[in-house]
C-alpha cells in the first residue's frame, strides 16, 4: 500500500515488548498500520499474536515499547481507553448471553444509557448498511455462529472505531459466512478504517490484506505483501522451515472393507435448553478409511463425540456399533476394550487432568485396555511401566517438555495435544476418534498429527475426524460429512467433495437436495 | 471505592504448600499469644503449660497417642474423600455407630468370652461406620442431595440414638440409674501396648497401619489415582471411564469405616463401657486434622499428634490457670482457619481494585466484559 509512505500511519508500534517470568513473549515488536488498510497479523499458535494484540487494546501492560496513535505517544492503559482512541476488538471466543437479544447484548456493552430500542435501531441500521442482516430483537441462544459474530462485529462498528482488531474471525464460520465477511471488511477499508487482521489462514489473508506483519517466537520476521507472496512462502515465515506436506495414499479396495465403526440411528434428546438434539444419525467407517465430519461449531459434535465415545450410554444398544459388535450400552471404558480410542475436543479437563503428570495421564485412557502391563496383582500401579510408555510416546510424537514428566498443565497446547493423540495411536486401536485433532496447533505439530491419522487408517484402522477446519477436512479425509443441526449428511467422497458443497451443507442446505444434486450433477 | 478480588495465581508454590502448615501453626500462636494476653495471662507461662508440659513424661505421651488415635484413623479416611472432592462431614456420626454397633458383643452377650470377642467387636465397629456413611452416599447418588448436609444431619441423629441406647435399653441394670452399659469384660476391652509404660492401646498402632495402607492406596494403586482424577477433573475421569457414583460410595464406606473402627477403638480402649458421650468431637477435629496433614496420611499423623495436643492442653490450663478448656476449641478452630487461608492464598493472590479513579464514567464496566472473554 502506499498510503504508509506520507506518514499517515494511523497506529505505530515501537519496541514493544512484554516478559512473562522468563518468557518473551514480545520481543521488541514494531508494526505500522495505515489508514484503510487490512493489515495481517500473521504467526504459530504461541508466536505473541494475542498477547501483542492484547497490548493494543489494553488488557496487558507492555513492558517496555511505545505505541503512536496518529503520530502521538499514547498509554493504553484499559480496554476502555482503547475504546476512547477508536480501537474496537472482535473477539474470536464471543461473550455474548445466550438468554438476552442481540440489541441487548449491544446495550449492555455500550452501557451509556440509551435505551433498547433506540440502540436495536441503530443496530438494525448498521448491519444492513454493511450487508450483514441482523435482527436484533432475536435470542442469541437461537442464533448461529455466524450471526453471532456479526452481533460483536456491529457492538464494535456502534462505538465508531478507526482501527478494528479481528481475531480468528473465520475460524467459526462457513465459506459462505466468510466471503460476507470479507465483503464487510472490503466495505470498511473503503470508508478508511484500518482493520488488524488475526489469522493463521494463509489464503484468505492472501486474498484480502494489504500488508502482512508475521511474527514467530515472539520476534517480527518479516513485513510483506501478501499478494505477492505464494501460501507456502508465508508458512516458511511463520514456521521458520517448509512444513512437511501431508500425503494421503490412495485406498484400494475399500468398497468391500469390514465397517469397524457402525452408527446407526443415533439420536439423542438436548441435555440442556441450548444443546442439539442429535436426529436418526447413521455413518459407516471402514477399515482403511478416514471419515471427516465437517460443521461449524455447536451444530452437535461434542454431543456426537460423547455418544459414540461413551461419556453417555445409548438407550439403543445397536445405535453404536464397534468391530461388529453392539457397543450402545458400553461404557467408554467397554468400548475401549472392543479397539476403540478417543480424542476430545477439549485437551485440559476432559482429554488430560491437568495438574497430574504425563505418565499418569497415559494411564487416564488405557489404565484398562493396557490393565496387565500398567497394573499389577492387586491394583498397583507399574509406575516403571507407564514412564516407559509415555516417553516411548513422547519420542513417537516429538512431545517438547521442559521437564522429564511434567504436569499437563505445563506443557503447551499443541505439543500435550501431541501426546494425547500419541497416547491413544500407541495403542494401534482398530477405530479412532478425535475431536478437533489440531485445535491451536501450530503448522508443524498439526501436520505430524493428520499424517499419523492417515498412517493409521492405512495400517487396517477406521478413523473418524470431525473438525471445524475444512483444509485439514480435505487434506486427510476420504470422505467428508457435514453435520449441521444435529444432523448428519451422507459422506461425499473426497473427489466429489469441493468446498463450495460442503460449505452449503455446513450453512444447512437440505442434505437430501445436495445428494441429489451430486447424483445428477 | 475499593474492591477485593481473588485472582487464581498461573502457578502454585511447592514451597509455600509444603510450609503452609508450619505458617498456619505460627500464625496460629500469634493469635493464641494475643489471646492469652486479653485473658489477663502470661502469654509464655501459658504456652507452657498448654504445650510442653502436658507431654513432658513418659505417662503423657500414651495420653498423646490416646487421644491422637482416633483423630488420625478418622482424618486418613475423610483424606480419602476430600481428595475425591466428596464432602464428608458426618465423621462425628460415623465415629458413634461404630461404637455402638461393636459393643452389641460385649453388652448383649457379656457371657461370650475369648480371643474371637475383640476381633469381631472391631469388624463390627468398621461395619457400624460404613452403614452409617452410606446413608449420605446413597442419598447423594440416588436423588443428589448435598452429603455436606445430610452427613452432618445425620451426626445428631447417632448422638440421641447413643444417648437413648445408654438411658434405656442398654442401661446398666446395677449401674444405679447411670446412664451407661456395663463394663466390657476382659476379652472385649483393647489391650494396652505397654501397661507399665502409660495407658495407650492398640488403636494408636491401628492409626498408624491405617495411614500407611491409604497412603499405598492413593499414591500407589489404581484406585488412589481413580481417587484423584475424579477428585481434580470429573470430566478427565468420566473420559477415564470411572464412575463418580461408584467413587462416592467408596469414599463414603470407606472413612465410615475407619471412623467406626476408630469409634470402637475408644469404646473398648480408652473408655471401657458405653457412654452418653463418646467422643470430644473427634470426628470434626478429624476435618481440621485432615486438612493440616495436607490430605496426606503422613502428614495427618504428624497432624493428629499436634490436634492431640490442643485437647491435652486445654485440659492444663483449665486445672493450672483455670481457664476454660473450650480455649481448645479456639486453637483448634484458629488452626482450621490459618490452614484455609494459606491454602487459599496459595492458589489465589488478592488484587486490590480502585473503581472508576482514573478512567472515565462507564469505562471500568466496559473493561470487565473483555476481561471474561481473556478468561477462556
Amino acid at each position: 500500500m502506499s498510503a504508509n509512505q506520507d506518514g499517515t500511519n494511523l497506529l505505530e508500534v515501537r519496541g514493544l515488548t512484554k516478559i512473562f517470568g522468563t518468557l518473551t513473549a514480545c520481543d521488541h515488536i514494531d508494526l505500522d498500520i495505515a489508514k484503510g488498510e487490512i493489515h495481517a497479523l500473521l504467526g504459530e499458535n504461541g508466536a505473541g499474536k494475542s498477547t501483542l494484540v492484547k497490548m493494543l487494546f489494553g488488557s496487558l501492560e507492555p513492558n517496555a515499547g511505545e505505541i503512536f496513535w496518529n503520530g502521538q505517544v499514547v498509554k493504553i492503559s484499559s480496554p476502555g481507553v482503547a475504546k476512547k482512541l477508536g480501537i474496537g476488538m472482535v473477539f474470536q471466543h464471543f461473550s455474548l448471553f445466550e438468554a438476552l437479544t442481540a440489541a441487548e447484548n449491544i446495550a449492555l456493552s455500550l452501557d451509556d444509557g440509551s435505551p433498547i430500542s433506540s440502540i436495536a435501531a441503530k443496530a438494525r441500521a448498521l448491519s444492513f448498511s454493511y450487508g450483514l442482516p441482523l435482527d436484533p430483537e432475536s435470542l442469541v441462544g437461537d442464533l448461529s455462529v455466524g450471526e453471532r459474530q456479526r452481533i460483536e462485529i456491529i457492538r464494535c462498528l456502534l462505538q465508531t472505531p478507526q482501527l478494528i482488531i479481528l481475531d480468528e474471525p473465520t475460524s467459526v464460520l462457513t465459506p459462505q459466512e466468510a466471503d460476507k465477511l470479507f465483503e464487510t471488511l472490503e466495505r470498511l477499508r473503503s470508508e478508511g478504517k484500518s482493520i488488524l487482521y488475526i489469522s493463521h489462514r494463509l489464503e484468505e489473508v492472501k486474498r484480502i490484506c494489504d500488508r502482512a506483519t508475521v511474527l514467530r517466537h515472539g520476534k517480527v520476521v518479516g513485513h510483506c505483501n501478501p499478494r505477492e507472496e505464494t501460501a507456502s512462502s508465508l508458512a516458511r515465515m511463520m514456521v521458520g522451515n517448509e512444513v512437511q506436506a501431508v500425503v494421503r495414499a490412495p485406498v484400494e479396495g475399500i468398497a468391500t472393507a469390514q465397517s469397524l465403526l457402525e452408527i446407526r440411528n443415533l439420536s439423542r434428546k438436548p441435555a440442556t435448553p441450548f444443546s442439539i438434539p442429535l436426529k436418526a444419525i447413521s455413518l459407516n467407517v471402514r477399515a482403511g478409511e478416514v471419515i471427516g465430519i465437517a460443521g461449524v461449531a455447536g451444530n452437535g459434535q461434542g454431543e456426537f463425540f460423547e455418544s459414540v465415545s461413551g461419556e453417555v450410554l445409548q438407550q439403543d444398544v445397536a445405535s453404536v456399533r464397534i468391530r461388529g459388535k453392539d457397543a450402545g450400552g458400553l461404557t467408554i471404558t467397554g468400548r475401549r476394550l472392543l479397539g476403540a480410542a478417543f480424542v476430545p475436543e477439549e485437551r485440559l479437563g476432559h482429554g488430560a487432568a491437568p495438574r497430574m503428570k504425563l505418565s499418569e495421564n497415559l494411564l487416564l485412557s488405557r489404565h484398562a485396555t493396557d490393565g496387565k502391563a500398567f497394573v499389577g496383582s492387586g491394583g498397583m500401579v507399574k509406575s516403571g511401566a507407564i514412564q516407559a510408555a509415555s516417553q516411548r510416546i513422547i519420542e513417537a510424537m516429538d512431545v517438547r517438555k521442559s521437564a522429564p514428566d511434567p504436569e499437563a498443565a505445563a506443557l503447551s497446547g499443541g505439543n500435550l495435544q501431541k501426546f494425547i493423540v500419541g497416547r491413544e495411536l500407541d495403542r494401534r486401536p482398530s477405530v479412532m476418534v478425535v475431536n478437533q485433532p489440531t485445535w491451536g496447533v501450530d503448522a508443524g505439530a498439526a501436520a505430524h498429527i493428520r499424517q499419523a491419522l492417515i498412517e493409521l487408517s492405512r495400517s487396517g484402522s477406521a478413523v473418524l475426524v470431525i473438525s471445524q477446519d475444512l483444509d485439514e477436512l480435505f487434506e486427510i479425509s476420504d470422505a467428508i460429512a457435514v453435520m449441521h443441526n444435529g444432523e448428519l449428511s451422507k459422506p461425499l467422497p473426497i473427489a466429489e467433495a469441493t468446498f463450495e458443497k460442503v460449505g452449503l451443507l455446513m450453512g444447512g442446505a437440505e442434505p437430501g437436495h445436495a445428494e441429489h444434486t451430486l447424483e445428477t450433477a | 471505592m475499593m474492591r477485593l478480588e481473588l485472582v487464581k495465581r498461573p502457578q502454585r508454590s511447592a514451597l509455600f504448600s509444603a510450609l503452609s502448615p508450619f505458617i498456619a501453626f505460627a500464625l496460629t500462636i500469634i493469635a493464641g499469644a494475643v489471646m492469652f494476653a486479653l485473658l489477663g495471662v502470661n502469654p509464655l507461662t501459658a504456652f507452657r503449660i498448654y504445650f510442653i508440659e502436658p507431654i513432658s513424661q513418659v505417662w503423657q505421651l500414651h495420653e498423646l497417642a490416646i487421644k491422637a488415635a482416633p483423630l488420625i484413623l478418622i482424618a486418613v479416611g475423610l483424606s480419602v474423600c476430600y481428595k475425591a472432592n466428596i464432602w464428608n462431614i458426618g465423621a462425628e456420626g460415623q465415629f458413634i455407630l461404630g461404637g455402638i454397633v461393636g459393643s452389641i458383643i460385649p453388652v448383649l452377650f457379656p457371657q461370650f468370652e475369648g480371643p474371637l470377642v475383640l476381633p469381631l467387636m472391631l469388624l463390627l465397629g468398621m461395619l457400624g461406620g460404613a452403614a452409617y456413611a452410606a446413608i449420605p452416599a446413597l442419598l447423594k447418588t440416588r436423588f443428589g442431595t448435598n452429603e455436606i448436609l445430610t452427613s452432618l444431619m445425620l451426626v445428631y441423629v447417632a448422638q440421641l440414638f447413643l444417648d437413648w441406647l445408654v438411658r434405656g435399653p442398654w442401661r446398666d441394670p446395677q449401674g444405679h440409674g447411670f446412664p451407661q452399659t456395663i463394663q466390657f469384660n476382659d476379652s472385649a476391652v483393647l489391650p494396652e501396648l505397654m501397661p507399665d509404660a502409660g495407658r495407650a492401646n492398640w488403636g494408636f498402632v491401628f492409626a498408624l497401619v491405617a495411614a500407611v495402607l491409604v497412603w499405598i492406596l492413593m499414591s500407589r494403586m489404581l484406585k488412589g489415582f481413580e481417587v484423584r482424577v475424579l477428585g481434580s477433573s470429573p470430566r478427565a475421569g468420566r473420559f477415564a471411564g470411572f464412575g463418580l457414583n461408584r467413587m462416592v460410595f467408596f469414599a463414603f464406606l470407606l472413612s465410615g469405616a475407619l471412623a467406626g473402627l476408630a469409634g470402637i477403638s475408644e469404646v473398648s480402649g480408652a473408655i471401657g463401657q458405653l457412654q452418653p458421650v463418646i467422643s470430644p468431637g473427634y470426628g470434626f477435629t478429624a476435618i481440621i486434622v485432615a486438612f493440616l496433614g495436607r490430605l496426606n496420611p503422613l502428614g495427618i499423623v504428624a497432624a493428629g499428634l499436634v490436634l492431640a495436643l490442643t485437647y491435652l492442653g486445654g485440659e492444663a490450663v483449665q486445672s493450672a490457670l483455670g481457664i476454660s478448656d473450650k480455649v481448645a476449641r479456639v486453637f483448634q478452630g484458629m488452626l482450621l482457619f490459618f490452614v484455609l487461608g494459606c491454602d487459599t492464598l496459595i492458589h489465589y493472590r488478592i488484587r486490590l481494585i480502585g473503581l472508576a479513579l482514573t478512567k472515565p464514567e462507564g469505562a471500568a464496566k466496559l473493561e470487565a466484559a473483555p476481561k471474561l472473554k481473556e478468561a477462556r
